[in-house]
Order: C-alpha cells, then sequence, then structure tokens
C-alpha cells in the first residue's frame, strides 16, 4: 500500500482488513526507509495490533498507528532525545500523552529522530544523523521534531507527536509539508516529556490533515495533575472543524515578513491570506514591535533552563556513562563524551547567562523581553482573531548548510520564538510550494482559543489542494 | 543579674528540619515511612529525577510551612516561589535542589528561650522549604572507600530551613534555642526528633567582633553545644595569640569534640539561582487565618496554663512542657491523683530515671504512674518503693502490682508499721517512760497512736508485738 493515509482512511482500511496488517505495513515501509526519520522501531507494535483488533478496537485511535518523538518518554521503549548520553536508557514509566493515547487505542511504531535533546531547526544534530527531507533528500527534515514530520510526510506513520519549544513542531511541518500544531502552553501535560526549556515548550501533533490535528488533541489535550502548570480545558477540538471564516478577522504582523524572507515564501502566504479574504475573512496589518528582540530572549531563557534542565544526565543512574577515578571526574567524562557540541554550546551559554554579574544583564532582562513579547500578542489579538505570517522565512535548506552556523540556524527561528514566549497556540499548515519544496502558513491565536486557529487551517484545507501534494515516494 | 557576655561571643543557627510527620514526600507521592526499608524502595520517576519527570508542590507540606511559620511568630509570604539552587553532587538527582530563596515562606519571626540572664529573645531571620537529598554510603572511609552506595529514600523529603540571627551569646543559648525549637516542632506535630537525621545544624560563631566561623552538619543538639564551646576556646586563642580569625567553613568531629576545617577548599558557589519554571506560585495568604486556627497550645502557653490550672511550680511547669509527650503524660496523670504530687512524681522523678536511660516517656504507662503515686499516698509504700518500681518497669518491665509482690515489697506493710512506731516513740517520749516506769496503759496508748499513724492497717495485736520487740532494743538508759 501506499502510506499516505489520514486517520478516517486508516480506520476504513482497519475495518476492511486489520489493524495489524496497516501496522505491519508502516512497519514495512519504515524498514525500506532511505530518509532516518526513526531512531527505534517498536518491535511490539504489531502484536500490539493484533490485541487491538482482539479487542474490537475501542476508543478513538483504536489500531491507528503513531510515531512519537524521542524526547517523550515511552514505558519499555528506549527514550534518548536523539544524544548518546541516554543511550540504553528505558523509561519506566509513560508519559501522560502516551498514557492518553494507549487508553484511545493507538499503536505506537516507534521514536523519531530529533535534533539533541531538541536543540536545533534541522535534526541534523541528532547522534543518529539527520533525517532527510522526503521531498529533497539533499534537503534538512527541519527541526527539532524532523523525524516526526519527515515521518508523516514520507507515509510512515498517519500521525506523530512532536514538541515545540521555539518551533520544533511548526518547523520541521513547514518544511516537510506536513500541519502541526504548537499548543497553547498548559494545554497538554509535559509529564514525561524530557525538558528542554520548560517554561517555553509543549508537546503538539503532527498529520497530514488539520481534522487529525484535532483528533489527536481531543486525546491528548486535557488536564494532568502532575504537570503543574497544566491548565484545565474545555475544548472540544473536532467540533472546531468548520468551513467558514467569514467572521474571520486577521491580523498580519509586518516585522515577520522581514529581511531574509525567500520571495517564494512570501508571494505564498500572501496568496493564503487573499483566499481567506474571498471566503470572507478581513485582514489588516498589525504591529508586534518587540518582535526583533523575541528571538534573543527566548534563546535565553531557553538556554539557561537548558543548562539546568540537563544538569541530571551525569552518568550516576542511567544512559551512559564514562567511568572516573571520582564521580566528579566522571560526570565530567559522561558529559563530555556524551553531549553533543550544539547542546555543549547551550548549556554553556546557559550557565553564562544565569551566572552571577550576568543573571540581571541576561537572564532577568530577556524575562523582561518576554512580558513585553506576550503584551504585543495580547494587544494585537484583542482586535483581531488570529495572526497569519510565515511558519519559516525559507524553504526547507541543505543539509550541512547553516551546520557550522549556529546563529544562522538560530535565525531561522525568528517567526516562530516569539510564539512560545508568548505561550499562544498556533498551526502551520502547507500553502504552496517553490521549487517543489513545501511552503508553511502560520496562524497564531489567543490562548487557549486552539477552536480559531483549527477553524481557520480547516477552512483553508478545505477550499486548497496544497494538503493533498505528495512527494515522490521515498521508498 | 545581667550577662556580660565577656567575650563578644555571637551565635547564629541554620537548622534543617524534615518534616518527617508528613505522610508524603515535597514533590511526589512516595510515602516518607522509609527509616527501617530497603535502599532506593520509596522512590518514584519525580524523586529520582528521571527525565520528564515533574514535580507537584504537596499542599500539606505548605500548610506544615506554614504552622512552623506562625508558631515562630513570622511573617507569612503571600504566594509560594520556588527556586532551583544549581549544584552537581551525586546524591541530587536533578542536578539541581528545588528550594525557596528570595521569597521564604515565613520570615522575621522570634522565639523566646531561657537566656543566661532570664528570658531572652532570639530572632529568626527566615524559614524556608527546600527537598532533602538523597543519602550518600561510603564503603568504608570516605578517603579509601572502594566506592559509593545513593540510596535515595530520602530524596524529596520536605524540609524547612530555619536561620536565626546571631543573637545567642553562648552555647549553652544555643543549645537551649534547639531545645525550644525541637519543642515547638513537635508541639505542632509537624517532627519527630527521635528519627534519625531529622534536624542538621549549622552554627556561625564569632567572638569579639571577629569574622564568623561556619560549623557545619551538627547533627545533635549536645553536638551544636560542644562545637560552640570549642569554636569560642579555639577563636579567642587565635586572638590572643595576636591572629586574626578568617572566614571559614568547619567541620565538627563529634567524636573528638573538635572543630576542622574543611579539607577540600570550599569553592566560591555560584548557585545559579532561577525561578523553578515546573512550579506554579501557590497563593498561601489566605490560608493563614484558617492554619492559625489550627495551631496547638505551644509550650510557653501551656507552662502559663499548668502553673495556673494544676498550681504546680514554674519550674517544674517548665520540665513538663519542654516535652509535648511528657506534658501529654502528666496531664493524664494530674486528672487522676493530686497535681502536685503528679508533677513531683513525672517531673523530678519519672523524667530523671527516662534521661538517665536515654529514652522517652512512651516507654512508662499513664496507669503504672498512677498507681505508684497513689500507692505513696495512701502510704501503702514508700517513696523509695516507688522509685524502685519505677526503674524496675524501665529495665526489666512488668507492673506495679506485680513488682510490689515479686520484690518483696509487700513487706512494706512492715515497714510502714515500723515507720509509724519508730515516729510514735519519738513523739511520745512521756508515754513511753511511763510503759518503761511500769504504767501498762501507756502501752495501749502508744498502739493506737501507731494504728492511727497507718490509717488502720495493722492490727492491734501485731502492733502491739511491733511495738513491744521495739522498746526490749531500746538502749537501757
Ligand atoms: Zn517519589
Amino acid at each position: 500500500m501506499s502510506g499516505w493515509a489520514n486517520i478516517s482512511q486508516v480506520k476504513e482500511k482497519i475495518t476492511q482488513g486489520s489493524a495489524e496488517d496497516i501496522t505491519t505495513s508502516y512497519l514495512k515501509r519504515i524498514k525500506k526507509s532511505k530518509i532516518n526519520a526513526y531512531t527505534t522501531v517498536w518491535e511490539g507494535a504489531a502484536e500490539k495490533a493484533r490485541e487491538i483488533d482482539e479487542q474490537g478496537h475501542n476508543g478513538s485511535l483504536a489500531g491507528i498507528p503513531i510515531a512519537i518523538k524521542d524526547n517523550i518518554s515511552t514505558k519499555g521503549i528506549s527514550t534518548t532525545c536523539s544524544s548518546k548520553i541516554l543511550q540504553g536508557y528505558v523509561p519506566p514509566y509513560d508519559a501522560h500523552v502516551i498514557e492518553r493515547l494507549k487508553d484511545a487505542g493507538a499503536i505506537i511504531l516507534g521514536k523519531t529522530n530529533m535534533d539533541e535533546f531538541a536543540m536545533g531547526t534541522s535534526t541534523e544534530s541528532s547522534c543518529y544523523g539527520p533525517t532527510l527531507n522526503p521531498w529533497d533528500m539533499e534537503r534538512v527534515s527541519g527541526g527539532s521534531s524532523g523525524g516526526s514530520a519527515a515521518a508523516v510526510a514520507a507515509g510512515e506513520a498517519p500521525i506523530a507527536l512532536g514538541s515545540d519549544t521555539g518551533g520544533s513542531v511548526r518547523c520541521p511541518a513547514a518544511f516537510c509539508g506536513v500541519v502541526g500544531l504548537k499548543p497553547t502552553y498548559g494545554t497538554i501535560s509535559r509529564y514525561g516529556l524530557i525538558s528542554y526549556a520548560s517554561s517555553l515548550e509543549q508537546i503538539g501533533p503532527l498529520a497530514t490533515c488539520v481534522a487529525d490535528i484535532a483528533a489527536l488533541m481531543d486525546v491528548i489535550g486535557g488536564y494532568d495533575a502532575r504537570d503543574s502548570t497544566s491548565v484545565k480545558t474545555e475544548t472540544v477540538y473536532k467540533d472546531a472543524l468548520v468551513d467558514n471564516v467569514s467572521d474571520l478577522k486577521i491580523g498580519v504582523p509586518a516585522e515577520y515578513f522581514g529581511a531574509g524572507i525567500d520571495p517564494a515564501v512570501e508571494s505564498a502566504v500572501w496568496d493564503a491570506i487573499q483566499l481567506f479574504e474571498e471566503l470572507g475573512a478581513s485582514w489588516e496589518q498589525v504591529s508586534l514591535p518587540h518582535t526583533p528582540y523575541a528571538l534573543a530572549a527566548c534563546y535565553i531563557i531557553a538556554m539557561s533552563e537548558a543548562s539546568s534542565n540537563l544538569a541530571r544526565f551525569d552518568g550516576t543512574r542511567y544512559g551512559y556513562r564514562k567511568e572516573g577515578e571520582n564521580w566528579h571526574v566522571m560526570a565530567s567524562r559522561t558529559r563530555a563524551e556524551g553531549f553533543g557540541a550544539e547542546v555543549k554550546r547551550r548549556i554553556l551559554l546557559g550557565t553564562y547567562a544565569l551566572s552571577a554579574g550576568y543573571h540581571d544583564k541576561y537572564y532577568l532582562k530577556a524575562l523582561r523581553v518576554r512580558t513585553l513579547v506576550k503584551r504585543d500578542f495580547d494587544l494585537a489579538l484583542k482586535e483581531f482573531d488570529c495572526l497569519m505570517t510565515p511558519t519559516m522565512p525559507v524553504p526547507a535548506f541543505k543539509l550541512g548548510e547553516k551546520v557550522d552556523d549556529p546563529l544562522a540556524l538560530y535565525l531561522a527561528d525568528v517567526n516562530t520564538v516569539p510564539i512560545n514566549l508568548a505561550g499562544v497556540p498556533s498551526i502551520s499548515l502547507p500553502c504552496g510550494y517553490t521549487d517543489g519544496l513545501p511552503i508553511g502558513l502560520q496562524i497564531i491565536g489567543k490562548h487557549f482559543d486552539e477552536a480559531t486557529v483549527l477553524r481557520a487551517a480547516y477552512s483553508f484545507e478545505q477550499n486548497t489542494e496544497h494538503h493533498t501534494r505528495r512527494p515522490v515516494e521515498v521508498v | 543579674m545581667v550577662y556580660e557576655n565577656p567575650d563578644g561571643v555571637k551565635i547564629g543557627l541554620e537548622i534543617h528540619v524534615q518534616l518527617n510527620k508528613l505522610n508524603t514526600k515535597l514533590f511526589c507521592g512516595c510515602s516518607t515511612d522509609y527509616h527501617n526499608a530497603e535502599p532506593n524502595t520509596h522512590v518514584c520517576p519525580v524523586c529520582l529525577g528521571l527525565p520528564g519527570s515533574l514535580p507537584v508542590l504537596n499542599r500539606k507540606a505548605v500548610e506544615f510551612a506554614l504552622k512552623v511559620g506562625l508558631a515562630l511568630n513570622c511573617d507569612i509570604v503571600e504566594q509560594t516561589q520556588f527556586h532551583r539552587k544549581n549544584y552537581y553532587y551525586p546524591d541530587l538527582p536533578k542536578g539541581f535542589q528545588t528550594t525557596q530563596y528570595d521569597f521564604p515562606i515565613a520570615g522575621h519571626g522570634k522565639v523566646i528561650i531561657d537566656g543566661e540572664d532570664g528570658e531572652r529573645i532570639i530572632r529568626i531571620t527566615r524559614a524556608h522549604m527546600e527537598e532533602d537529598p538523597g543519602k550518600l554510603m561510603h564503603m568504608g572511609s570516605i578517603e579509601k572507600s572502594k566506592g559509593t552506595l545513593i540510596n535515595y529514600n530520602r530524596s524529596g523529603m520536605t524540609l524547612i530551613e530555619i536561620v536565626t540571627e546571631p543573637d545567642m551569646r553562648s552555647p549553652k543559648e544555643a543549645r537551649r534555642f534547639l531545645d525550644k525549637l525541637r519543642s515547638i516542632l513537635e508541639y505542632l506535630d509537624v517532627f519527630n526528633g527521635d528519627l534519625e537525621g531529622a534536624m542538621r545544624v549549622d552554627a556561625n560563631v564569632s567572638v569579639m567582633g571577629g569574622d564568623r566561623v561556619e560549623v557545619k552538619n551538627i547533627s545533635s543538639h549536645k553536638g551544636v553545644e560542644k562545637a560552640a564551646l570549642y569554636e569560642i576556646m579555639r577563636q579567642k586563642n587565635f586572638i590572643r595569640r595576636g591572629d586574626k580569625v578568617v572566614m571559614e567553613t568547619r567541620h565538627f568531629d563529634e567524636a573528638r569534640g573538635v572543630t576542622l576545617s574543611m579539607r577540600t577548599k570550599e569553592e566560591e558557589h555560584d548557585y545559579r539561582y532561577f525561578p523553578e519554571p515546573d512550579l506554579v506560585p501557590m497563593r498561601v495568604a489566605d490560608w493563614v487565618p484558617g492554619v492559625q486556627k489550627t495551631l496547638p497550645e505551644l509550650p510557653d502557653a501551656k507552662r502559663d496554663r499548668f502553673m495556673r490550672e494544676y498550681r504546680i511550680a514554674d519550674m517544674h511547669a517548665k520540665a513538663l512542657t519542654s516535652d509535648i509527650k511528657v506534658a501529654d503524660f502528666y496531664e493524664h496523670v494530674a486528672l487522676r491523683v493530686c497535681p502536685g504530687a503528679a508533677a513531683v512524681w513525672v517531673a523530678d522523678i519519672l523524667k530523671g530515671e527516662l534521661n538517665y536511660r536515654d529514652i522517652g516517656v512512651h516507654a512508662f504507662k499513664v496507669e503504672d504512674m498512677i498507681e505508684i503515686i497513689e500507692l505513696v499516698i495512701g502510704n501503702k509504700i514508700t517513696e523509695r518503693s516507688g522509685v524502685e518500681i519505677i526503674r524496675t518497669i524501665l529495665d526489666n518491665g512488668g507492673t506495679p502490682k506485680t513488682i510490689v509482690k515479686e520484690k518483696g515489697l509487700i513487706k512494706v506493710e512492715e515497714d510502714i508499721i515500723i515507720k509509724a512506731v519508730t515516729e510514735t516513740l519519738e513523739e511520745n517520749p512521756e508515754a513511753l517512760q511511763d510503759y518503761l516506769d511500769g504504767k501498762e496503759k501507756s502501752l495501749n496508748f502508744l498502739v493506737g497512736q501507731v494504728m492511727k499513724k497507718t490509717a488502720g492497717r495493722s492490727d492491734a495485736k501485731t502492733t502491739r508485738k511491733m511495738l513491744l520487740e521495739r522498746i526490749n532494743k531500746l538502749p537501757q538508759k
């Protein structure tokens, strides 16, 4: 079979055949794949699918295979954050989202590749090597959830979970031509998500269509007492799937079409906005004046939190260990060998930003910028129902192109990081192609107003064909 | 009399108190009842710091901390705020300790102690909540250890760190403060000081306006007193020789009673504190009135009430109320027998015997105490026998009844008659002389007097016999 299918198509196939058949065919496809989307394929998947078949397909995702980013804890399945330092670590517990998925009957196909500890925009910093872009295997899949986005784009999973700290779901969604949502901070429990930057990140779904995003959100969203930042929400996501934007007021922030934007990206996004207008929506330019400072602030906060979050990886309790004559030597050797260059760079920068004498200058200042950026969004979203921007200023770049230029890589996140600072929801969906590479439209909504974001995205999808395009067969 | 503090001693304390009466740990649901458990059996992803785990603040722990803050007469913060204190150590599973930094849960309090010259106020700077790390066990001495084992059962236990101003002027005052603090904590029922590692103290000691020296991690009140005594002597000698005391951290060698400079040079730690992003602030200002209502009667109030209600001496009231368990014990006894006698028996006798054996009052039954006091008051046994019964119960067990029987204290009946006989003869020399002079009737009078003294416990025949025996033994004048 061709792997591309959305949830309802997979469900149809399950009724015709079985979840086991579907799962097996996905596993075969993964095995033949050249894009390196998976870090671990779960051997138990087919058997689990058979169990679901026997139990009679209860649950909203019964028998639906799913790919899980390698930083989400899965009981009994290796979870490494694509890092050498977590080699051999098998979590003894499931993340909240995994519990929910299992309850809904979903089948975990395996764990997907990512930038090491989600620190990157290209999935090139993975200890397993990069995940190739299914549209052009000489290009990056985006990051850090590159494996999840590429798996969905290449038909190696109908749906997937990623995580988004500064664009890590939306960037690879844009580069791989799939749909990816970064929900409002607090919507999905982070319990079991291996932290990179706790105050910025959310788990987010990836899929081939907006309806599947809603279906996943209905399963994984909602309050969890184990995450203190989790919030009680009442949203029924699939109710948001209404093809009607006649009342929609769209804000278009000028700052997101700045220097360095690819003309093809710019025109595809404007075409999309024009389509919304044709569908009855109205749009106006709006200013988010603190945007220029968002990138630096986001990186300082992320790196500061990371320097602390990653302190636990010392070789003492789990994962990789390099022995030494005493504990301190062992811990430093383990960390020296276990972490890759980008992770070390961010730990060092974060440590510096929190150090006495620099704390006020960097960390505290970044927090103040965060407040201002958040206020920008609050003000703009008081006036508009949602904001629309390009997800990424450029389409997927070449492998290795930016690997030696961290700053250029960080700059690629310019349109996605402010959203994490503000904590608002944002979706990326395909809105065009340039030289055979997908372009992503970003729709940003109010806090906990995923419904509007999903409605806009769904309406766009219903009136365009972009999401139906597939990369040439990559297996 | 005013205490002059001739050496200008200033002692400030930092006390880590484990709120070990909580059922679960500070940030997870693990049981705190690990003291007799196998290593690493009271752990979960959260207190092991496994990747992806997140803390959830234990509301009961916050309530306990509020109780402590209020009992120490502190101001309470509006909302909780936790920070991460970043440093690497194998007992610290996350590579940082979740603690409170610039917004401690309580601050600006005071505790009154019996100082060198009467009541003294010790100011409380702050009290903040934090998690306890795991425990390292070296295989052999630290230097020669082949390896280190880590037990994370303790990891994530709730600590409250109480910091005082340097208001104590002598090691004795430091010890009194610690005794008083323990007493308050046990009254609050948030703390059991008998459990291992329940209270760890750092003492800051300075003399004659010199730099302060911090003595770290002392595990007993006596240890603090000894360490401070040693430090004062050491620092005074230093100054006498014309040297200057430098600010440093020292370790107390409990066995040798000396403080030693930490061999490894204390690095200038930069803990890179920043707000814990995984915890949201919890507004506690509104809890205060409710918690205030649940505060029990504290030692000072109980002492006043005992003096008032039971009409006992200040000294007794103080001794009886320093330990909530003793106070409760006393009240149970005082409700059944004469409160004054009960105070003597519990505060002076029983407490002494318990201290001597280093055991708590739980080792003795209220009923047994009542029975002993009743026997003594009823003149059925002597005071000395009463003490003997207490000692026997503590050392070998048993009940007052069986001990009276087994130890032959039953003869006590005779002792009482003998005592009465002796007293009667001493008090009635004329009647005795009359009898010796041949007045038989005088003997009847003496028998009557003895029987009156023994409240009729002895019959006339026995009394007569014993009187005669005693009279015959009297030296002939
Ligand atoms: Zn635990």
